[in-house]
């Protein structure tokens, strides 16, 4: 029963929402299915809380490597929700004006953006390992990248003015972006939605059922 | 005594001078009450005039009404609702008249009884009225809004809202799934009786023994990232299964797995997995629940994580299989920089790039789906991969027709049917 029961609520579920798709009265058995899952995630919210406190809080206790950013971890989450929940002067705590609010802006949110940040330099060192040419398609590969690029900044369009309007390299650019790299793009895209309705009907029909502990 | 009088005179004189400066400060205020009531007299009178002006001009100039008001039921939804659609006032977008936006009315008579049921800004032409019963009669009127005053349509002709069975928009992608569900069905079938099924050999799948492999030997950790979404993406339930086959390689081969998630259901689901995955391989006394565990919901903040994860613990191998955005190449730089072997899959288009570039190897799109069917060898999900080629062939057959059709409409000025019609619900 343990494994039929999940089988059996995916395929009752999984069909209705096909269905729904089509037929719009089923509508309102779809929209219930989503809040369900949504209530569900809800609840679901506080195991992972509890995980978090219990598997920092071992590492604190065991005094195991690392175990200084495991304290971190709790005190942030500690802080955070006691001065959302008790310190927001009758307020939501998303309000602004709120210390919770406060400690948003001023130390998540630039952390959150640091991170971010880095992803230029992380663009940059992945690029200079990917546009090597070692055989014809990396080679293929970097000089696109090398036309998109100066395509896109003034001193492509400066060095290419001589040439006639339409063959300059932001022209060329364009053309790449338009036409090549939509065609691939849209290739990969029927393969992604036909993969999306094979592996659906493969768990709707409980073929799959590595998802829900079973082979 | 002399002195006396002198301060008593001087007393009267000065008494003298305060009487009459007294007489003079009340004679002033006086006069200036009388000039300001005079003039608030004089504003007041003016005030009335203009609000006067105003309401006549109110009453009397309003903005032009919309016109051809028409209402019908809105197609291929479960009834309780109707369009109603307008052309706007012609002193919609400027002048004295400005139309400030749209009241509707609606009404069961043609003639009174309209009831306020919305609003719609300047500019707009229609507006779902989703409160309806269903086969009831209903009329509307739109009122025009300005500051000089306010006008109505002449009412609408009748309509009703329906329920339709059927939403015939989705007809083509209806017949469209019938057939891939169909032939999806014809090979697993085909499949279940013994024939082989042939599929092509995905690089990145082939290296997964690498991966746990090299982990094993190098008694370093196996780290496998799950995406950053929940259990309603396609792309993580493909990734977690896909985790289970891994997991089952690791208990085998005796390795070190890891998985931190970012979504609390997706911790639960992992868990289940991978305990069943040890289980099946025979080594359920491997199995610990810390193995995976939850960091947090925050995208930055677990790439963050994760990051430091990869930088004190070096981990041998590094699966990001499931759905990614900006973190995707943070994660996979880093994890490069520490010399693990990386297996990524997503089938997000924007991130796959990032994948390619970074990453030993990467499911691309539709292999992230085959995946689980590739690892276990299971004939029945092998067969499911060979119904996709059936929709892959209907879809290229339909773009080099297409193609074709468009060309000759375009080069002999021919009226050739336009496919892409055919593919509008999909």
């Amino acid at each position: 029963m343990r494994r039929e029961v999940p089988l059996i609520l995916t395929a009752i579920v999984g069909i209705t929402m096909i269905i729904a798709h089509f037929i719009p009265p089923l509508n309102i058995l779809k929209n219930l299915f989503e809040d369900w899952f949504f209530i569900i995630a809800a609840f679901a919210i506080y195991l992972g809380i509890l995980n978090l406190i219990l598997v920092n809080g071992d590492k604190i206790y065991k005094k195991q490597k690392g175990w200084l950013f495991g304290a971190v971890v709790i005190l942030g989450f500690l802080v955070i929700t006691i001065i959302g929940i008790f310190f927001s002067g009758g307020k939501s705590f998303q309000d602004p004006g709120t210390p919770f609010y406060y400690i948003y802006m001023n130390l998540y949110y630039p952390l959150s953006a640091t991170m971010f940040a880095l992803l230029a330099f992380f663009v940059a060192s992945a690029s200079y390992r990917a546009f090597r040419a070692r055989n014809v398609e990396a080679t293929m590969l970097l000089l696109a990248a090398f036309i998109l690029m100066l395509g896109r900044v003034p001193i492509g369009e400066w060095i290419s003015a001589w040439l006639p309007e339409g063959y300059r390299l932001g022209d060329a650019a364009d053309w790449i972006m338009d036409f090549p790299m939509t065609a691939g793009q849209k290739a990969i895209m029927i393969g992604i939605a036909l993969g999306v309705v094979s592996s659906a009907l493969r768990v709707i029909l409980g073929l799959e059922r590595a998802y829900s502990a079973g082979e | 005594m002399g002195k006396t009088k002198m301060v008593r005179q001087s007393h009267h004189h000065v008494g003298k001078l305060e009487n009459s400066f007294f007489i003079s400060f009340v004679l002033v205020s006086l006069l200036l009450s009388l000039c300001l009531f005079a003039l608030r007299s004089t504003l007041a009178e003016e005030v009335p005039t203009a609000q006067g002006e105003t309401a006549i001009q109110k009453d009397s100039v309003p903005p032009v009404p919309p016109t051809n008001v028409t209402a019908k039921d809105i197609p291929n939804d479960k009834g309780g609702a109707i369009t109603v659609s307008w052309e706007r006032s012609a002193d919609d977008g400027g002048g004295a008249k400005n139309v400030t936006g749209y009241e509707i009315l609606r009404s069961t008579k043609r003639d009174g009884g309209y009831e306020h049921i919305g609003n719609s800004p300047p500019g707009a032409t229609s507006f779902s009225d989703n409160a309806t019963k269903d086969k009831v009669l209903y009329f509307y009127k739109i009122r025009a809004l300005s500051s000089t005053g306010t006008s109505e349509s002449e009412p609408s002709a009748p309509a009703f809202s329906k329920r339709q069975w059927f939403n015939f928009s989705r007809l083509s992608l209806f017949i469209l799934s019938l057939i891939i569900g169909s032939a999806i069905f014809y090979f697993i079938e085909k499949a279940k009786s013994g024939k082989g099924v042939f599929i092509r050999k995905i690089a990145g799948l082939e290296a997964v023994d690498d991966a746990v492999g090299r982990a094993t030997e190098m008694g370093r950790k196996i780290i496998f990232i799950p995406g950053i979404m929940d259990m309603d993406s396609m792309q993580t339930i493909a990734g977690v299964t896909i985790l289970g086959r891994v997991a089952k390689l690791v208990a085998e081969y005796e390795a070190k797995l890891e998985v931190p998630v970012c979504r609390s259901l997706v911790m639960v689901t992992c868990r289940e997995v991978v305990k069943e995955a040890y289980l099946n391989a025979g080594r359920p006394d491997a199995y610990n629940d810390d193995m995976v565990y939850y960091l947090t919901d925050d995208q930055f903040a677990y790439a963050a994580a994760l990051d430091g994860l990869f930088l004190r613990d070096r981990p041998a191998a590094v699966f990001l299989q499931g759905q990614f955005y900006a973190e995707s190449l943070i994660l996979a730089e880093t994890a490069n920089s520490v010399g693990a072997i990386q297996i990524a899959g997503t089938a997000m288009p924007t991130q796959l790039p990032f994948f390619v570039a970074a990453c030993d190897y990467t499911l691309i799109g539709e292999e992230l789906f085959a995946a689980s069917a590739y690892l276990s060898k299971d004939p029945k999900l092998l067969g499911s991969l060979k119904g996709q080629d059936v929709g892959k062939f209907i879809f290229l057959l339909a773009i080099f027709i297409g193609a074709i059709l468009l060309t000759l409409n375009s080069v002999l000025g021919l009226n050739l049917p336009d496919l892409r019609e055919l593919f509008k619900g999909i």
